[in-house]
């Protein structure tokens, strides 16, 4: 498999290695020391022209290149490689063009370069290898559950007896949970979903924690048709709860705040913050770098889960590419549905926003739904 | 009090689970009395409750909030009789191995009515558990001293103590309102609460956030020393010679 040429990690990869040879070349040419930035700028504007007119070319082929076998698309790299190598030289002007030999000496180490960054990203899709990433998920996923089921047994237990209808409710959504904890969550699943989990499973908390949980939901401008890793935001919010709000007898707000902004999912989850909660920061650290790692497992550098400490807050800010569940054609459809006749296929902003307002509607009415009828704007099951 | 029947304290922050112990602890009633004397949410109110009811036995859970129950363990141990400790956890494997190695008795939630009824007939031959066990538990800082007055236990929040001075047998507790007796070993308070206060003298921790600043004096036999100046209360400590250093180190913090 050929790397995404339009991943931001990938991209990234190359600058940072074609830079690193062209400061290494500049080494090896140059034995002074203080000549060595100069050495380098010189190479650079020799190599940087070419490196990004064949990047720019790769990120218009990527959707053909992974389409193709291996050998093609490899060829394709290296016809590219020495293509836009040859149109960077012939619109240079005529003093700064390179001569025949050493265009051709341009162009060997070009390809000695493209042939070793292609072997290292061949290399490394064998480590990240669909066998190898599902069992580090599988893994990863494992950890979460122990704690939460004891802790889910014990609330519905203390209810079957004083109030039966709550606790059949709740072994309901203890089903529902349970099912999506067991189920194979290696794939990207609709953020809805998520959302519908995070639901039953703060449910399941009120029960334990009464009037001390207050959830507030801002989802109004949710892609809820966005692929996210599942499970990306419950384990957050457990430890939202287990850090803001158990450590305190009085009421603590739980906020989630779920948008879409230029291309991006943004989730921002704030709980208070208990200095004296500190003990336990060893166990916070590692459902962080859990979801950390999944986010980098499934979208490389473009997921980011960042967390901050505020004066009474904390705050944890995820970071995902919007990629849609929908399918294009569906997409399009609403698109121009909701557009009325006026054509914006080729117009993806417009089409995005189309499908946040779809989304948001759908997700406003499932809320609607399942909250009782005057029932403050957090919980199903208050 | 062979006959008489078992006073139970239940202690758990969270509604469902108290409400659960007290099913459970109705099912034993049958087989073994006893007799539910409270229910509180934390074990701050738990001491409280206790200076108006007496229990032979408390059940309390662990991670609560304002006090928790290995902090209220050692509390508890200051009234004239003692209760049983038993404590109640949810899943928690390294808590299970820590109780295992100290022999303190715990019950796993969810709580299984057989396993509470063979806790419940053990009381009568326990005996409170003691600070030596309690302290292989790892136990974060406590949030209060406690202090014996009347056959009453009294707490008092760290965060109100100004300063503890070492006298003869005791540790004078100084806070806006009035000083306290304490038994305990000053060099022990010292190291659970070692961020919260500075040594000033062999004898004396005064609280950071307490510090006014420092003032050179002279004294009866003329030699001049510093005093630390407190706020909330017109007195002032001495420093000793080999505890110099902390005028500068606090004054820098930008007390």
């Amino acid at each position: 498999m050929l790397p995404d040429f339009r991943n931001l990690g990938t991209l990234l990869r190359i600058l940072l290695a074609v830079n690193a040879l062209a400061a290494l070349a500049a080494l090896v040419r140059e034995s002074r020391p203080s000549a060595w930035p100069a050495e380098w700028m010189e190479l650079a504007t020799v190599v940087e022209p070419h490196l990004i007119l064949a990047l720019a070319l790769l990120y218009a082929l990527s959707p053909w290149l992974s389409r193709q076998v291996y050998a093609t698309g490899a060829g394709v790299v290296v016809a590219v490689t020495v293509a836009s190598g040859l149109v960077c030289n012939a619109l240079l002007s005529p003093p700064l063009r390179e001569a025949p030999p050493t265009l051709l000496r341009h162009l060997l180490l070009a390809l000695v370069v493209a042939g070793v960054l292609l072997g290292y990203f061949r290399l490394r899709t064998k480590a990240l290898s669909p066998a190898i990433v599902e069992a580090r998920l599988q893994a990863l996923q494992a950890r979460i559950r122990p704690h939460f089921l004891f802790n889910s047994i014990n609330a519905v237990l203390s209810l079957v007896r004083s109030d039966p209808k709550r606790a059949e409710t709740a072994l309901e959504d203890m089903a529902d949970l349970f099912r999506v904890l067991m189920r194979d969550n290696r794939d990207l699943a609709p953020l809805a979903d998520e959302i519908e989990l995070c639901r039953q499973y703060l449910a399941l908390e009120k029960l334990r924690l009464g009037a001390r949980l207050e959830v507030e939901w801002h989802l109004n401008s949710m892609p809820a048709d966005a692929l996210v890793p599942p499970l990306v935001l419950q384990p957050l919010l457990e430890n939202a709860i287990y850090h803001g709000i158990e450590p305190s007898s009085a009421p603590g707000v739980v906020s989630i705040n779920i948008f879409f902004k230029s291309g991006e999912v943004h989730a921002i989850l704030r709980n208070p913050y208990r200095a004296n909660g500190g003990a336990h920061h060893a166990g916070n650290k590692m459902a962080l770098a859990n979801v950390r790692e999944r986010l980098a497992l499934h979208f490389d550098a473009e997921g980011v889960l960042e967390s901050k400490v505020m004066r009474d807050a904390y705050e944890v800010h995820l970071r995902m590419p919007y990629r849609s569940a929908l399918p294009a054609s569906r997409r399009e459809a609403e698109a121009t549905g909701s557009a009325g006749r006026t054509e914006i296929k080729d117009d993806p902003g417009a089409r995005r926003a189309a499908v946040t307002g779809v989304a948001a509607t759908r997700v406003a009415a499932t809320r609607v739904a399942t909250r009782p009828a005057g029932a403050a704007p957090e919980l199903p099951h208050g | 009090m062979a006959d008489a029947a078992l006073r139970v304290l239940i202690v758990d922050d969270e509604a469902p689970a108290r409400r659960r112990l007290r099913e459970l602890l109705e099912d034993c009633a049958g087989a073994l009395p006893l007799v539910i004397v409270g229910e509180a949410a934390n074990g701050r109110e738990a001491m409280t409750m206790l200076h108006t009811v007496a229990a032979d036995l408390v059940l309390t859970d662990i991670r609560m909030p304002e006090m928790d129950g290995l902090e209220l363990a050692r509390h508890l141990l200051k009234l004239p009789e003692p209760p049983v400790v038993i404590f109640t956890t949810a899943f928690n494997e390294h808590a299970v191995q820590a109780f295992e190695v100290s022999a303190v008795d715990y019950l796993v939630k969810p709580v299984r009515v057989q396993r509470l009824l063979a806790a419940l007939a053990k009381v009568p031959r326990l005996r409170p558990v003691s600070a030596a066990r309690l302290d292989k538990l790892p136990t974060s800082a406590r949030r209060f001293l406690s202090v014996t007055e009347r056959s009453r236990v009294v707490l008092v929040p760290i965060d109100d103590i100004i300063y503890l001075k070492a006298e003869l047998k005791y540790i004078t507790i100084r806070t806006v309102e009035r000083e306290y007796l304490l038994e305990e070993s000053l060099t022990r308070l010292e190291e659970e609460f070692g961020e919260r206060f500075v040594r000033v003298h062999r004898n004396c921790l005064v609280a950071r956030d307490f510090i006014r600043g420092f003032e050179r004096r002279v004294g009866d036999e003329g030699e001049p020393h510093w005093e630390v100046l407190l706020k909330a209360v017109e007195e002032s400590l001495p420093v000793s010679r080999r505890q110099q250093h902390v005028v500068r180190e606090v004054g820098r913090d930008g007390s």
